[in-house]
């Protein structure tokens, strides 16, 4: 064990709709350069689970710390956890990219505008500096030529993969991705895994929910199985895919295959 | 038709056209000017928040322009408070009482167009710009309001053609816009059919211009592409 502290770390994440119970104490933590797939069938609370790290949604109990960092949260009313310290959550959500299943860009934009508008408005960065790493990042997810179009110009890998570059471009320290290629030609999955293939060999500490198995067991440090808002297995790939213990993973394992 | 008499009251009839060309211009500018925060606190979640802009927009909407120029022209001078009051030298003049009227109208409108346009955004691209770290301002500042402009421009240069047309009501309270000045003539000339045809001209090339002009904004805001997603 070294000393620095991991860098996401989630404890004990609790959140129910009115009275359905999505998440029921959900604890993770992902060290430096952890890769951690987040699998499970629909309604298992992934999607969930990923958007309450960064508060998109409000979870109910629980504790999310970052680089040893904890979001400062306050219950409301209806009893969701809110943040505590707006400024707080800003810095911290500038911290965590997030990916979303349906790209998410601004379409009044152009492609370099949706990058550089972040780390201009957050970062403090100047146009320039901004356009220089946007455009780096650019050529390195393979669309330095459509700087200057518009998403809507764009197919959906083109657009995944700006939406991941205008991620990147914010420096995150944590990169989230809800089910990056569900919303995907299959032709288009590829070019968008390849991307994320890549930032895992660069060591980046990424957690993934997605329903591409293959893709999860080639590149993941640790896979996650959730099942009815628990962890229902957890482990390296090898064990979670070839030696599922409980028996709801093994089936599900063997109808994906 | 009597094309000497059109060309003989042609200048006068410019006149009133020129009036209700500043009318309008002044009433949509400062009208938007207005909505702005209007139309934004009317989409805030907290009902506190929505419900003072919900009573202005429930009154301007729910009652004619008419009757409101009425009550500002004929009916705020019944009140000593007002004719004392500083605003006076304002308030006592059919101009300016318009430009009032048909300002704090149009925001209701205009407020409305926003509020509409602001709930039009795709909730996943204001959760992008929170999940990048912009603060509630920022989003609102850089990427909503942008975003909103291009949803409720045409429905915004829609309710700048209706004022346009709206803008005839201030020939009630005497001023001598297009509408008034052509009632004018035509009390000297018994003439209506020529009068209000050159009228009908002036307001159809206004509207005319104003559609072709937020095409061109429509263009190159790019209103198209961002719609239907």
């Amino acid at each position: 064990m070294t000393g620095s502290p991991p860098a996401l770390e989630i404890r004990d994440l609790h959140k129910r709709y009115g009275e359905h119970e999505v998440l029921k104490g959900i604890s993770l933590t992902a060290r430096d350069g952890d890769v951690i797939s987040i699998l499970g069938s629909s309604g298992s609370g992934k999607s969930t689970f990923l958007r309450c790290i960064n508060l998109l949604e409000n979870p109910h109990r629980g504790q999310i710390i970052v680089n040893g960092e904890a979001f400062k949260l306050k219950p409301s009313q209806t009893g969701e956890l809110h943040a505590a310290n707006n400024k707080q959550i800003n810095r911290l959500r500038s911290e965590i990219g997030f990916v979303f299943q349906s790209f998410n860009l601004w379409p009044h934009m152009s492609v370099l505008d949706n990058i550089t508008e972040a780390p201009r408005r957050v970062l403090g960065l100047s146009k320039a500096e901004a356009t220089e790493r946007a455009e780096a990042l650019l050529a390195k997810v393979g669309i330095a030529d459509k700087r200057h179009v518009y998403p809507n110009q764009l197919s959906g890998g083109q657009q995944q993969r700006a939406a991941i570059a205008r991620t990147l471009c914010m420096e995150p320290k944590v990169i989230l991705f809800d089910e990056p290629t569900s919303a995907l030609d299959p032709e288009m999955v590829q070019e968008v895994l390849s991307v994320i293939r890549a930032l895992a060999e660069e060591g980046r500490t990424m957690l993934l929910v997605t329903h591409e198995m293959n893709f999860a067991r080639q590149v993941s440090s640790e896979v996650v199985f959730l099942h009815q808002g628990l962890v229902e297995e957890q482990g390296t790939p090898q064990q979670v895919f070839d030696n599922p213990l409980s028996a709801r993973c093994k089936q599900f394992m063997s109808s994906n295959h | 038709m009597n094309w000497e008499l059109i060309i003989k009251w042609l200048p006068r009839i410019a006149e009133g056209a020129w009036l209700t060309l500043e009318l309008v211009g002044i009433a949509v500018i400062a009208g938007l000017i207005l909505a702005i925060p209007l139309g934004i606190a009317r989409s805030s979640r907290h009902w506190y928040v929505r419900a003072l802009p919900y009573g202005y927009i429930f009154f301007f909407r729910g009652t004619p322009l008419l009757v409101q120029l009425f009550l500002v022209y004929y009916g705020l001078a019944q009140f000593e408070a007002v004719r004392e009051g500083p605003l006076w030298p304002f308030l006592r003049d059919a101009y300016w009482c318009a430009i009032v009227t048909l300002t704090l109208h149009t925001a209701a409108y205009i407020a409305e167009i926003l509020r509409g346009a602001i709930q039009a955004i795709p909730p996943g691209e204001i959760e992008a710009a929170r999940a990048l770290g912009m603060s509630r301002w920022q989003a609102l500042l850089y990427i909503i309001l942008p975003r909103a402009a291009r949803i409720g421009l045409p429905a915004y240069s829609n309710e700048v053609i209706l004022m346009l047309k709206a803008s005839a009501l201030a020939s009630t309270i005497t001023l001598l816009e297009l509408t008034g000045m052509s009632r004018t003539i035509i009390a000297r000339t018994y003439q209506p059919v020529e009068i209000f045809f050159a009228a009908g001209v002036f307001y159809l090339v206004a509207a005319y211009v104003l559609v072709q002009g937020f095409r061109q904004l429509e263009r190159r805001l790019r209103v198209d592409a961002c719609q239907g997603r």
